[in-house]
């Protein structure tokens, strides 16, 4: 459905997006992680046809971006980091005004429109001014804004920021009942959201891709390296010195309370290093696995291309 | 056309659901107003006068010269203030709301969003103009009025607008803060009003040039009742020509690097 061939997009001197290429099949929910920076919107803006690239192309639907834009963009639904609203318009107004613009038949715009409605929760809203509607609903007359014109494609960035934790959970949900005739990439910097949303992950860091992957297979790499962090009762400094001699345990550092123990294998080290702490004669008061954090696994995966 | 109607009718939509028409409108017709009641009341003074002083030669005193052509002029003047303040939202509100990434996402050219944008504005010009010319209407209750030099006023009137109003669109085309978009078309409307100031100064080719990009030049002919296609000419060209470079603006972002 999106075939993305070899797109670079420079802002002067500054590459924003370099070399990226990957395909979305019809029907998958594509998630593109990265930090702020990493070129999430840029590859959006260029996909959406709001902004050209300075080289190579991409195919929505069969259709090249650079060179067919209009059948493109019939073919898409966009909603921005920042819903692009009419604050003084009501909701009703701002989606007839979509309608028209987005090419929904004059016919069919009042049937669309009341569907929408319904599906993005905005019944008991659509005389509302949007200006006066709180954030979450804001985001909603976005989505809705996007799926009006029933889009083969839906691009979507940061559906989710800014949101409170159970608009975040309606809005997934949302995205979720939307993915199930459509072709979705979303971005987003947090991973759990792309967990729970996404077939398959895009990881972009520094304009580059780092990653193509399905969520379980990335997760499970994630595995790999497993870190635990261990609180002592004694001498910190000793029992780093004894935890680092447990074969298969990769690194141990020093916080001001306790121990952070790295370990690569498969095997499960936390009772060989429970033990250890026993035969010191120290006290062991709490030990828990730590999940990486989005930072530590683009270190991990650009580290991990840069020793292939 | 549908997409023209799209856009033009959420424009208007957004100056009439707005203070913004109103705003405008009453300033217009307040400025406009005054000084057609005082050009009114001049002439009035001098009929007065040249009654009074039953002198024997006769010295023409015509309402059409003396209340409607000061009238004209002195419109034109008020529209390149306020113009820029009709024409500044029209694309830097859409950049600073993050619409315009709605716009140009969707299926429609940025030639059929620009010429909606356009009338809209002119629309909502034409239709504070028709409102001035009831000072007209009224005037005609009571005195004599030529009627030719009205409507090639009126004609200069149609035809300036459009010339102003695409002057302010380029300029909102180029920046995303309503304010410099107004400064800007303020400036550049004074600038052609009085360029020719300074083809007196200039020489040969330079000095026919300024005086053919002045805007006083174009319309004077036109107020007083004398309509060259030359001039009508001009404006048109002179409109199309700024709407021209703001299509170019708009699509020199879709330009590859």
């Amino acid at each position: 459905m999106i075939e993305v061939d070899r797109l670079t997009k420079r802002y002067g001197a500054f590459t924003a997006v370099d070399d990226i290429s990957f395909q979305v099949g019809k029907g998958e929910i594509v998630g593109f992680l990265g930090p702020n920076g990493a070129g999430k919107t840029t590859t959006m803006r260029v996909l959406t046809c709001f902004l050209p690239a300075t080289e190579g192309t991409a195919r929505i639907a069969g259709y090249d971006i650079f060179d067919n834009p209009l059948e493109v963009k019939k073919r898409i639904g966009y909603l921005p980091e920042l819903p692009p609203l009419y604050r003084d318009m009501r909701v009703r107004t701002y989606l007839e005004f979509i309608a028209k613009i987005k090419g929904v038949v004059p016919k069919e715009s009042r049937r669309r429109i009341d569907e929408v409605v319904v599906q993005c929760g905005l019944v008991d809203r659509t005389e509302q001014l949007i200006g006066h509607l709180s954030k979450g609903y804001r985001q909603r007359v976005g989505l809705a804004q996007a799926i009006l014109h029933d889009p083969e494609v839906i691009i979507m960035d940061e559906p989710t920021s800014g949101l409170d934790p159970n608009q975040i959970i309606e809005v997934r949900q949302l995205i979720r009942e939307l993915a199930q005739e459509r072709t979705v990439i979303l971005s987003t910097h947090i991973l759990p959201e792309v967990e729970m949303t996404c077939n398959r992950v895009v990881i972009i860091h520094e304009g580059r891709i780092v990653a193509v992957d399905t969520t379980e297979n990335l997760t499970a790499n994630m595995r790999d390296t497993t870190r635990f962090f261990v609180r002592i009762s004694g001498d910190l400094d000793v029992a780093a010195k004894a935890i680092a001699t447990i074969e298969g345990v990769s690194d141990v550092t020093r916080t001001n309370n306790g121990l952070h123990v790295h370990w690569s294998s498969e095997a499960d080290l936390s009772a060989a290093v429970s033990a250890r702490v026993v035969e010191l004669g120290m006290g062991l008061v709490e030990m828990k696995r730590e999940a990486m954090s989005l930072e530590e696994i683009f270190q991990a995966l650009t580290m991990r291309e840069e020793r292939m | 056309m549908g997409n023209i109607m799209a856009i033009f009718g959420k424009e208007m939509r957004s100056y009439f659901g707005s203070p913004i028409a109103y705003v405008m409108a009453g300033v217009f017709l307040l400025f406009s107003g005054f000084v057609f009641r005082n050009q009114l009341l001049e002439f009035h003074d001098m009929a007065v006068y040249l009654k009074l002083s039953e002198r024997e030669e006769k010295i023409l005193l015509n309402v059409n010269t003396e209340v409607v052509t000061p009238f004209f002029e002195f419109q034109t003047f008020i529209w390149m203030i306020v113009i820029p303040m009709l024409t500044m939202r029209l694309y830097a509100e859409e950049k600073r709301g993050g619409t315009y990434e709605l716009l140009m996402t969707s299926p429609i050219t940025s030639a059929q969003i620009l010429i909606g944008k356009f009338l809209a504005c002119y629309v909502l010009y034409l239709l504070i103009e028709v409102m001035a010319f009831g000072y007209i209407g009224v005037l005609s209750m009571y005195a004599q009025l030529d009627w030719g030099p009205i409507f090639s006023g009126a004609l200069a009137v149609v035809l300036i607008g459009a010339t102003f109003i695409s002057v302010g669109i380029l300029a909102s085309s180029l920046t995303e803060n309503q304010i410099i978009a107004a400064v800007l078309s303020f400036f550049f409307l004074i600038l052609l009003w009085i360029i020719d100031w300074a083809a007196r100064f200039a020489s040969d080719i330079f000095f026919v040039i300024l005086k053919f990009l002045s805007l006083i030049e174009h319309t004077r002919d036109m107020i007083h009742g004398v309509v060259d296609t030359h001039d009508v000419v001009f404006f048109i060209s002179a409109a199309a020509f700024f709407l021209f470079l703001t299509h170019t603006v708009l699509e020199s972002r879709r330009w590859r690097a």
